[in-house]
C-alpha cells in the first residue's frame, strides 16, 4: 500500500454520554477519493470536523503526510494543505464571488499584515482567484455578491475556495446537499474531474455521487466504521444493507 | 458613486468654509460646536474600524478618550506642555491600554466581549474618580493647551478647528486604506464568517487584536483633542454612556461605511444641540428619534447617500 497522506487511528469523541466517534481508523492515499457514508446521526460531520481540526478528538491520532497533526488548529492545518467545505454552505455572503476566492488565495500568500495597498487591486490575488472561478464554472458570476448566487452556485463557490488554497487534502462535507438534479450532476462531474489529482475525503448522502466518485467507501454507523472497501464490496456487504434498511424501516 | 463623492466633497468644503461663515453670521459658537462634533467623529471613525468592519462590539471605547485626555492633562499638570510629546504619549498609552484590554477581550465573542470591554472601561472610570491628585470626581483643569513649537496655536479657535478637520479627514482616509488592504480584508472576512476564515487558514485573533489596538490609538488621539477642546479633563470622558454615544454615532451613520461615523457624529450631536436649545427635556425627544432612525435607516445615514451603504 502506498504511503497514506492522511492516517487517523483510534479516534474517539464523545458529547456527554453519546460516543459520536467511537474508535475510528481511517486512511487516505495520495490521489484517492475516500467516501464516508452512513445514516443520519452516524457522526460523519463530527468525524470530518476532527480531521479538519475544528474539533479536538478525546483520543486517537491524526497523521498528515507523516506528521502528527492531532493537536493543530484548523488554521494551522489549512496552512499545511487541508481544505474543507461545510455541510451547510459556508461562504462570505456579503462579499462578491471573486472576493471570496481571492480571500482563500490570500490566506495562503503569506501573512496579511499589509495595511496600505488595496487588496482588490492586487493581481497576485485576483488572477489566481479568477482562474479558479473559471475552473468551477463561475467565471461569469465573479462580481455577483455571494449572497445573491443560487444555492448550487454557492456550493460551487465553496469548492472553489477550497481549491484556491491549492490543497493537498480536500474534506468535502456533502457537496451536493440540497442541490437540484442538474446542479448536483454538474458538481459530480466537476469533482470527477479532480479524481486522481486531489486526495479527497467525501462525506455524502447521495449514493449516485458516492458510487461515481469514490475509490473506496467506509460506512459509519453510530460512530463506528462497520465496513470499508471498494464500492462493489461495500454495496454487497450484508451488514451495510442491514444498517441502511434499519434506518429506513 | 460619482454623486456620492460629490456630496461628500461638498460636505468637506462646507466644513472648511464654516469658520468664515460662522464669523460672517456672527455665530462664532458654531466653530466650537463643530470642532467638538469632529472630535467625536474621529472617535466614532476609530470605533467603526473594529465595530463596523471587525464586528467587535466594543462597549468601552470611551476608555481611550479618557486615556488620551488624561495623558495630556497629567503631563500638563507636571508642567510638560509640549504637544508633540503629549499627543504621542496619548496615542501610545491608548494603544497599550487597548492591547491589554484587547488581549483579554478579543478572544471572546458576543455578549462576553461587550461586557469585558465595558468592565475595563468602568475600572478606568473609577480609577479616574479615585485619584485625588488629578481632581478625582471633579476632574482637573488643563492649565495650558498643547504647544506645537509655535507651529499652531490651539488657543486660536479657528486654527484649532482646522487642525481637527485635517485630523478627521486623515483618520477617515487611514481607516479607508486599512479596511481595503489585505489586513482589512482579513478583518472583514472574520466578521462575515469566522468558521470559513479558519477553514481557509486565517487565524483571526492577531488581526483583530491589531485592529483593536489601532482603533484604541486613534481614539486616544481624539481624547487628546477633546482635552484641549474642553480644557478640562474629568472621569466623565470615560463614562459608559459616552461609550454608548460613540457606538450610536457609528450605528446611526452606518456601520462599516467610510463616511458613516462622521455623519452619525454630526447628526447626533447637532440634533442634540438643537433640541437642548429648544427644551430642557431634550432627551425625551432624542430617544424616540434615535429609535426611529435605527428602524428606518437600516444601513445608517450613509445608506441614504447615492451608492448606498456598501463600502467599496
Amino acid at each position: 500500500m502506498a504511503e497514506a497522506i492522511l492516517d487517523a487511528r483510534g479516534l474517539r469523541k464523545s458529547f456527554g454520554a453519546l460516543a459520536a466517534t467511537d474508535g475510528v481508523d481511517l486512511d487516505l492515499r495520495e490521489g484517492e477519493t475516500h467516501a464516508i457514508i452512513g445514516p443520519n446521526g452516524a457522526g460523519k460531520t463530527t468525524l470530518i470536523s476532527q480531521l479538519a481540526g475544528n474539533l479536538r478528538p478525546d483520543a486517537g491520532s491524526i497523521r498528515f503526510a507523516g506528521e502528527d497533526v492531532t493537536r493543530l488548529s484548523a488554521p494551522q492545518r489549512a496552512k499545511m494543505g487541508f481544505a474543507r467545505s461545510f455541510q451547510i454552505t459556508s461562504i462570505y455572503r456579503d462579499f462578491t464571488a471573486l472576493d471570496n476566492v481571492a480571500l482563500a488565495v490570500q490566506a495562503h500568500a503569506g501573512h496579511s499584515f499589509r495595511f496600505w495597498r488595496p487588496a482588490r487591486a492586487e493581481r497576485a490575488l485576483r488572477d489566481p482567484a479568477r482562474a479558479v472561478l473559471e475552473e468551477v464554472g463561475l467565471g461569469a458570476r465573479a462580481d455577483v455578491l455571494a449572497a445573491n448566487l443560487a444555492h448550487g452556485e454557492q456550493r460551487q463557490l465553496e469548492v472553489a475556495m477550497a481549491l484556491a488554497t491549492r490543497p493537498r487534502l480536500l474534506l468535502l462535507d456533502e457537496p451536493v446537499a440540497g442541490m437540484g438534479l442538474e446542479e448536483s450532476q454538474r458538481m459530480v462531474q466537476f469533482l470527477a474531474g479532480l479524481k486522481g489529482k486531489r486526495s479527497i475525503i467525501l462525506v455524502e448522502h447521495d449514493m449516485d455521487a458516492v458510487f461515481t466518485l469514490a475509490d473506496r467507501i467506509s460506512v459509519l454507523v453510530y460512530g463506528r466504521i462497520i465496513a470499508s472497501g471498494a464500492p462493489t464490496e461495500v454495496r454487497a456487504n450484508p451488514e451495510v444493507r442491514r444498517a441502511y434498511l434499519g434506518e429506513e424501516s | 458613486m460619482r454623486a456620492r463623492t460629490l456630496i461628500l466633497a461638498a460636505c468637506v468644503l462646507l466644513l472648511a468654509a464654516m469658520p468664515a461663515l460662522a464669523t460672517l453670521l456672527g455665530q462664532p459658537f458654531y466653530i466650537d460646536l463643530l470642532r467638538r462634533v469632529m472630535i467625536f467623529a474621529i472617535a466614532a471613525a476609530s470605533l467603526n474600524l473594529i465595530l463596523g468592519y471587525g464586528g467587535l462590539v466594543s462597549f468601552g471605547h470611551a476608555a481611550y478618550l479618557g486615556v488620551g485626555g488624561y495623558a495630556v492633562g497629567i503631563l500638563a499638570f507636571y508642567g510638560v506642555h509640549n504637544g508633540w510629546l503629549q499627543w504621542a504619549v496619548a496615542i501610545v498609552a491608548s494603544a497599550l491600554v487597548a492591547l491589554a484590554i484587547g488581549a483579554v477581550s478579543v478572544r471572546t465573542r458576543g455578549i462576553h466581549f461587550i461586557m469585558i470591554t465595558l468592565a475595563f472601561t468602568q475600572m478606568l472610570y473609577y480609577l479616574g474618580v479615585s485619584v485625588e491628585e488629578f481632581g478625582g470626581d471633579d476632574g482637573m483643569r488643563l492649565k495650558a493647551k498643547s504647544r506645537f513649537s509655535g507651529l499652531i496655536d490651539l488657543d486660536d479657535p479657528v486654527a484649532f478647528y482646522y487642525l481637527v478637520l485635517v485630523l478627521l479627514l486623515a483618520v477617515i482616509y487611514l481607516v479607508h486604506r486599512l479596511v481595503n488592504s489585505r489586513f482589512g480584508m482579513v478583518l472583514r472576512a472574520a466578521k462575515s464568517n469566522e468558521a470559513r476564515s479558519r477553514a481557509i487558514g486565517f487565524s483571526p485573533y492577531p488581526y483583530q487584536l491589531t485592529a483593536f489596538v489601532i482603533s484604541g490609538a486613534l481614539c486616544g488621539l481624539a481624547g487628546a483633542l477633546l482635552a484641549n477642546h474642553t480644557a478640562y479633563i474629568t472621569p466623565a470622558f470615560m463614562e459608559w454612556t459616552r461609550s454608548g454615544e460613540i457606538m450610536f454615532m457609528v450605528i446611526l451613520g452606518g456601520m462599516g461605511t467610510v463616511p458613516g461615523p462622521a455623519l452619525g457624529a454630526f447628526a447626533l450631536l447637532i440634533v442634540e444641540d438643537l433640541l437642548a436649545g429648544w427644551t430642557q427635556h431634550w432627551q425625551i425627544v432624542l430617544g424616540p428619534l434615535l429609535v426611529l432612525s435605527v428602524l428606518f435607516f437600516r444601513r445608517g445615514l450613509a445608506g441614504l447617500l447615492p451608492g448606498g451603504g456598501r463600502n467599496g
